[in-house]
């Protein structure tokens, strides 16, 4: 029998018994539709996650926080006068204690750590237009690690420490409310921000526009630079009371001035471990998000994998009633002269179009379903996070899909088609 | 066109001390007790006897559709028994030709796809194979049912399909399980004819398992078995 006719006649057969092969198809079709769902949702997130870490990442800096402490002691741990303190604030990238002043000596003196820049906490209380009144006031946050970090930027250039001059990277929501009229024509123009000192006194700061960013989603609020954040926690700093950071950037350098190599920052974060300090890439940091997104995908994942498996077993279920029904075909075809091999192909290859068809029609429902359903979100509910594609079918991955489940299927197949080829003409032409 | 075998020629089928025993234990059953027997080129066998008496599982044998508890087959002098599987199967495909006691008709299927089945398995081309199934199918008068559904035909009809299935590869020996067993005389009459015409314009050996007597007088040859052993045989 040829290839061809081997092909077109497991097809036909599939189709047979239309009933039958439609119930098989659709239970498939359940497995593939979740399993292209879940894997669109992972590659969306996934490849969001990562596009926001090419945003942030500064490549060679780590962001060093006090290490999470592990005081087995028992009772309450012994007051220390050169002890950290602990924020009173909550803060997304530190611990909840804050680093002190030797705490940065200690990393100065770290080989591989080029300079230490600390970050402090300030608290913005509005933006405003520089000429505005107090009813153009926006409420502001900021985003402690935005000096170090890179904005995903819309318009503008990132924030730049040497200039010396307040500067704001402002996020794109900001562009109307403060009566620009685009992105572009923000830039260079002048914004003050209010705050309230350590004495409970309102004051307030001008600073230029050098950026607009897109809101994203693990550099939440404005970028200011180090002039501005040095001047305002200054003035919100408590007199009396040590210095405190939510945390440090220890930028590193290769040995000899080089490239820093994976190498060198694995060193780096054991010297920062021995001194009670976690250092940890921006990759580091999204990784564990990234990790999470992937546990989650994994459950979800396992379900539908699940209910491949319960139909794997339809399909084995199915393939034994054909071979049972076309016993005496098997036996008229065998005994004039089709080979053992031939007849284990007709029937496995008529499980993997049966595969085939559940994967694909399911593929293609997820794809024409979550498409709607990822348009309607963005417009919707994740609209605050542009860019955010939340199912993203990779073609690969959708073809990836389709060939597992067609391979389930084959498998699946196996057993019937087995059976079909051990079938002794003789028998099967006595079977009644 | 008339086949005489060549003198010396080896026959087409030999079978020499062919036992077969089914089952074992308790169960255990010997259908064939020692058979022996050739077939010459060209000729045609019937095989008779009671029901049960091992008529069927002897054509198997000689079929090499199963293979003798003991003894040998040989096909043109060869040894069946020492033949690759693959050899067997191209064997039959291409040079026998089988009509078996049922019809064996897919039934969704168009009578020409029954027909040019051999031809499938064979791995012939389509156009070729509806070539070939169309010509047969005409010579036997049914080049108007081709396109119907093997179904939709009455009882002679079928089996004439069936005859054309076994013709349609060409082969050399044509074996038929009880071939009008299950047809009225007059139908069952046209059948035979058919068979012999070819076994005559064509040289075809037909080996004919049968318990209907005018069928085997028809023959060249029969055998007769009773309990797996051949008790008589006689020439015409
Ligand atoms: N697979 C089998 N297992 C056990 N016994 C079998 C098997 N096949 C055939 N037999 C037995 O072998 C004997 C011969 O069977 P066979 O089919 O050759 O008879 P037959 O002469 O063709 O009869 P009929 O004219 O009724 O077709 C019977 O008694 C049958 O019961
Ligand atoms: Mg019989």
């Amino acid at each position: 029998m040829r290839t061809t006719d081997v092909v077109t006649n497991a097809t036909r057969n599939a189709f047979r018994s239309k009933l039958r092969t439609t119930l098989t198809v659709l239970s498939l079709f359940v497995g593939a539709f979740t399993l292209t769902l879940t894997t669109a949702l992972g590659a969306g997130v996934n490849d969001y996650v990562s596009r926001q870490v090419a945003t942030v990442s500064t490549g060679d800096a780590l962001l060093v926080t006090p290490a999470a402490s592990a005081d087995s002691s028992e009772g309450p741990t012994r007051f220390d006068p050169d002890g950290r303190q602990q924020s009173t604030q909550p803060n997304p990238l530190g611990s909840g204690t804050l680093l002190n002043a030797d705490d940065l000596e200690t990393m100065q003196g770290i080989d591989g750590i080029e300079r230490v820049e600390p970050v402090r906490q300030v608290v913005i209380d509005w933006v405003a237009p520089a000429d505005g009144t107090e009813e153009d006031r926006y409420e502001l946050d900021i985003n402690p690690s935005s000096s170090l970090g890179r904005s995903d930027l819309i318009a503008g250039e990132q924030l730049d420490d040497g200039k010396g001059a307040a500067q704001i990277v402002l996020q794109d929501e900001y562009v109307d409310a403060l009566g620009f009229g685009d992105a572009e024509s923000a830039i260079g123009e002048t914004v003050e921000l209010g705050y309230t000192d350590a004495a409970h006194v309102a004051r307030s700061i001008e600073a230029e526009v050098v950026g607009i960013a897109r809101t994203s989603l693990f550099a939440s609020g404005a970028g200011v630079d180090a002039s501005l954040t040095d001047v305002v926690s200054e003035a919100q700093a408590i007199p009396g009371q040590p210095e405190a950071y939510v945390l440090a950037v220890a930028h590193l350098d290769g040995p000899g001035g080089g490239a820093v190599t994976e190498e060198d920052i694995r060193q780096v974060k054991a010297q920062l471990a021995d001194a009670d300090l976690t250092g940890q890439t921006v990759e580091d940091q999204l990784g564990v998000i990234q990790t999470v997104i992937n546990g989650i995908i994994g459950v979800l994942s396992a379900f539908s994998v699940i209910a491949l498996l319960a139909a794997s077993f339809g399909i084995v279920n199915t393939l034994l009633m054909s071979v049972q029904e076309r016993t005496r075909e098997i036996g008229l075809m065998k005994a004039m002269g089709m080979s053992n091999g031939r007849v284990f192909s007709l029937f496995s290859l008529e499980a993997v179009v049966i595969g085939f068809l559940g994967s694909a029609i399911g593929a293609l429902a997820a794809i024409g379903l979550g498409s709607l359903i990822s348009s309607a979100l963005a417009a919707g509910p994740l609209a605050d996070l542009p860019g955010l594609s939340i199912l993203l079918f990779d073609p690969v991955n959708v073809l990836a899909v389709i060939l597992v489940i067609m391979l389930v299927a084959f498998v699946s197949g196996v057993l019937p088609a087995r059976r079909a080829a051990r079938q002794d003409p003789i028998d099967s032409l006595r079977y009644e | 066109m008339t086949s005489s075998p060549a003198p010396g020629a080896p026959p087409v089928l030999r079978a020499q001390a062919l036992t077969k025993t089914y089952g074992d234990g308790q169960s255990r059953f010997d259908a064939l007790k020692g058979v022996s027997l050739e077939v010459h080129r060209g000729e045609s066998l019937a095989i008779v006897g009671k029901s049960g008496s091992g008529k069927s599982t002897l054509m198997h044998l000689l079929a090499l559709l199963d293979r003798p508890s003991t003894g040998v087959v040989e096909i043109d002098g060869e040894d069946a028994a020492s033949a690759p599987t693959r050899r067997i199967n191209r064997l039959r495909n291409e040079r026998f030709g089988f009509v078996f006691q049922q019809f064996f008709l897919t039934a969704q299927q168009t009578v020409l796809e029954n027909v040019t089945l051999p031809l499938l398995v064979a791995g012939v081309a389509p156009r070729e194979r509806a070539r070939r199934g169309l010509a047969v199918l005409e010579s036997l008068g049914l080049a108007d049912k081709a396109r119907n559904r093997a179904n939709d035909l009455s009882g002679g009809q079928k089996q004439r399909v069936v005859i054309a299935r076994a013709l349609v590869n060409e082969p050399d020996v044509i074996f038929a399980d009880e071939p009008t067993g299950n047809l009225d005389s007059t139908t069952g009459e046209q059948v035979e004819d058919l068979l012999f015409g070819l076994q005559r314009e064509r040289g075809i050996t037909l080996v004919v398992v049968t318990h209907d007597d005018d069928l085997a007088a028809r023959c060249d040859r029969r055998v007769t078995i009773a309990d797996g052993l051949i008790v008589g045989g006689a020439d015409r």
